[in-house]
């Protein structure tokens, strides 16, 4: 099995936009939306059935019993987190609170307990041969990467002998990137030609390097600015990393997108462009970069 | 007053409205939240650098004083300690500096040192204050650098615009805390719609009161536009989608220092905001 996944740094390149047109290209028989902060590939995947739901369960929070709690202090001093506070009587906030428990551990009345706390939704689609995994984090929850591993492990576990998976990542460096980055046997880059979007390239590509994952690199929109598409062309090629395409910026795929469509299912030349970036992608993963 | 700029999904333009606006101004501080991701300062180029460092406290074992009573094991729920062979292991990327192990080991063993995770810049371009906050790559998570950031300015009264990071996650919660108004930024996609009511159900958890900015508003159908109709939310300020703004903003320039006619679009969307505040 052959792991892709897609990232950008920065976010808005497209992401969602060409791993949606990857796994029509390539008909890949799983996939999976690891952007659980603001997942979107359901959107436009075409899901004929209903998922399995099951809820994700974070790092548990803390409780205090007013009853209990004799007003030490302990645990206020002792939370690194700033999550407990006091006003008629002592109260954990849920959004500070990571579970930790050294609070409940530092209590001299075990007037503190660590409770269990959904902060998410795993969703399981199944069908027609194909599987799809995805999730959404609940509102201000943390532990992102946690369910990003979650949604990998699940898409595993109902997608056996699967030749081909593709990952849609997540924005940024952080914990649900590098949760991502686990195990994947090559990461496509979708840059975008601004100087902001160059910068957040190079933090992307540090990452990935640091977790010694294979890496290829594309361009979307990259006429919006020929001056920086050349700039990032010139990076690659001093960094040797493969350079597999550049996609122009279409008005056509918007509206793709807003019909709930990939756009390889219309004719626009955003589509045209990606069908040659992921021949390019697929043979670098199965041909040169086998064994 | 405090202004925070967020938006759910990324690339939807945080970053140019919260810079345009706080260069718009006629003084400011712009704070980048987006530690992971900075931007902000290519735009403002910043002079007069002055840079901290931020770090975490992780961990160290004293292997003579320890007896192997795996109390610390059997307290970290991040799996961060292990008792392997007759020594105990550390995991640094996984610690969360809680403090714990090191408050209850009976034998004084653990102690604390300090792990660098990115840092703070602060810089002056023209009218604004520029902090930026950068996390190291390799790093997982960025919220100790965005609580410097925010506690720092918190007796602030300076007009002050944050630029959130995207997403609904821990780290834009953190570096919402202390807004008093926030802006919504949504493109015209399916995408952006569906991110917008993400960002839109934690502005009304907190409380905050908020107002949408469209950006990249193009001919035909505005799903974003409609979902704000619909739910009687406060549109700021449609901004075209433009290829000169495009330009502007692909080479890092700061629209409303370049051009009038952006000049004139960002101060009216400020007199909007502020008179909304």
């Amino acid at each position: 099995m052959k792991q892709l996944l897609v990232l950008s740094g920065k976010g808005g390149t497209g992401k969602t936009t060409i791993a949606s047109a990857f796994i029509k290209l390539s008909d890949a028989k799983a996939y999976a939306d690891c952007d659980v902060d603001a997942p979107n590939m359901h959107l436009i995947t075409g899901q004929s059935s209903e998922p399995k739901k099951t809820d994700y369960y974070g790092m548990p929070k803390a409780e205090i019993n007013p009853e209990l709690c004799i007003e030490c202090d302990q645990c206020r001093q002792n939370c690194r987190f700033d999550a407990i506070s006091v006003e008629k009587t002592y109260k954990a906030d849920p959004f500070a609170c990571e579970g930790c428990g050294v609070c409940e551990a530092v209590c001299p009345v075990a007037a503190v307990s660590l409770k269990p706390a959904v902060a998410g939704e795993l969703m399981l689609y199944a069908n027609e041969g194909k599987v799809f995994s995805t999730a959404q984090l609940r509102m201000g929850s943390g532990t992102s990467g946690m369910l990003v591993t979650e949604v990998k492990k699940q898409m595993k576990s109902a997608a056996v002998n699967t030749e081909l998976v593709i990952i849609d990542g997540s924005p940024g460096i952080g914990c649900p990137v590098i949760a991502s980055l686990s195990g994947v046997d090559m990461v496509l880059i979708v840059a975008e030609p601004s100087i902001s979007g160059i910068s957040d390239m190079e933090r992307i590509i540090k990452t990935a390097a640091k977790f010694g994952t294979k890496i290829a690199v594309c361009i979307n929109k990259f006429d919006t600015n020929l001056a920086n598409t050349e700039q990032i062309e010139l990076f690659c090629k001093g960094q040797g990393l493969p350079f597999v395409g550049k996609i122009p910026f279409d008005s056509d795929a918007v509206k793709a997108i807003n019909s709930g469509q990939t756009i390889v299912d219309i004719n626009c030349a955003s589509g045209t462009a990606v069908k040659e970036t992921c021949s390019k992608v697929m043979n670098l993963l199965f041909n040169e970069m086998a064994g | 007053m405090k202004i925070a700029v967020l938006s759910g999904k990324g690339g939807t333009g945080k970053t140019l409205v919260s810079v345009n606006l706080a260069a718009v101004a006629k003084t400011s501080t712009y704070i980048d939240c987006d530690v992971e991701e900075p931007n902000g300062y290519l735009f403002f180029k910043p002079d007069d650098i002055q840079e901290e460092e931020i770090s975490v406290k992780i961990p160290r074992v004293d292997d003579k004083l320890c007896n192997g009573c795996r109390k610390c094991v059997g307290l970290c729920k991040f799996n961060a300690l292990a008792f392997i062979k007759e020594k105990l292991f550390v995991f640094e990327e996984v610690c969360h500096s809680c403090g714990g192990c090191v408050l209850l080991c009976p034998e004084k063993a653990l102690t604390e040192k300090e792990k660098k995770i990115g840092k703070v810049q602060k810089g002056i371009s023209g009218n604004v204050k520029v902090k930026t906050g950068i996390l190291n790559t390799g790093e997982a998570s960025g919220v100790p650098i965005i609580k410097r950031l925010i506690n720092e300015s918190k007796d602030n009264n300076d007009l002050t615009f944050i630029d959130c990071p995207p997403g609904s996650a821990c780290i834009v919660m953190e570096s919402i805390k202390d807004a008093d108004y926030c802006i919504l930024v949504a493109e015209p996609t399916l995408f952006g719609v569906h991110n917008l009511k993400m960002v839109y159900e934690l502005v009304k958890l907190f409380n905050k009161p908020f107002g949408v900015v469209l950006n990249k508003c193009l001919e035909g159908e505005n799903p974003a536009e409609k979902f704000c109709l619909e739910n009687n939310i406060t549109i700021l300020r449609r901004i075209l989608f433009e290829h000169e703004l495009g330009m502007l903003n692909s080479n890092a320039e700061i629209a409303v220092r370049e051009s009038k006619k952006y000049s004139a679009i960002f101060s009216s969307l400020l007199e909007t905001v502020k008179r909304e505040v």
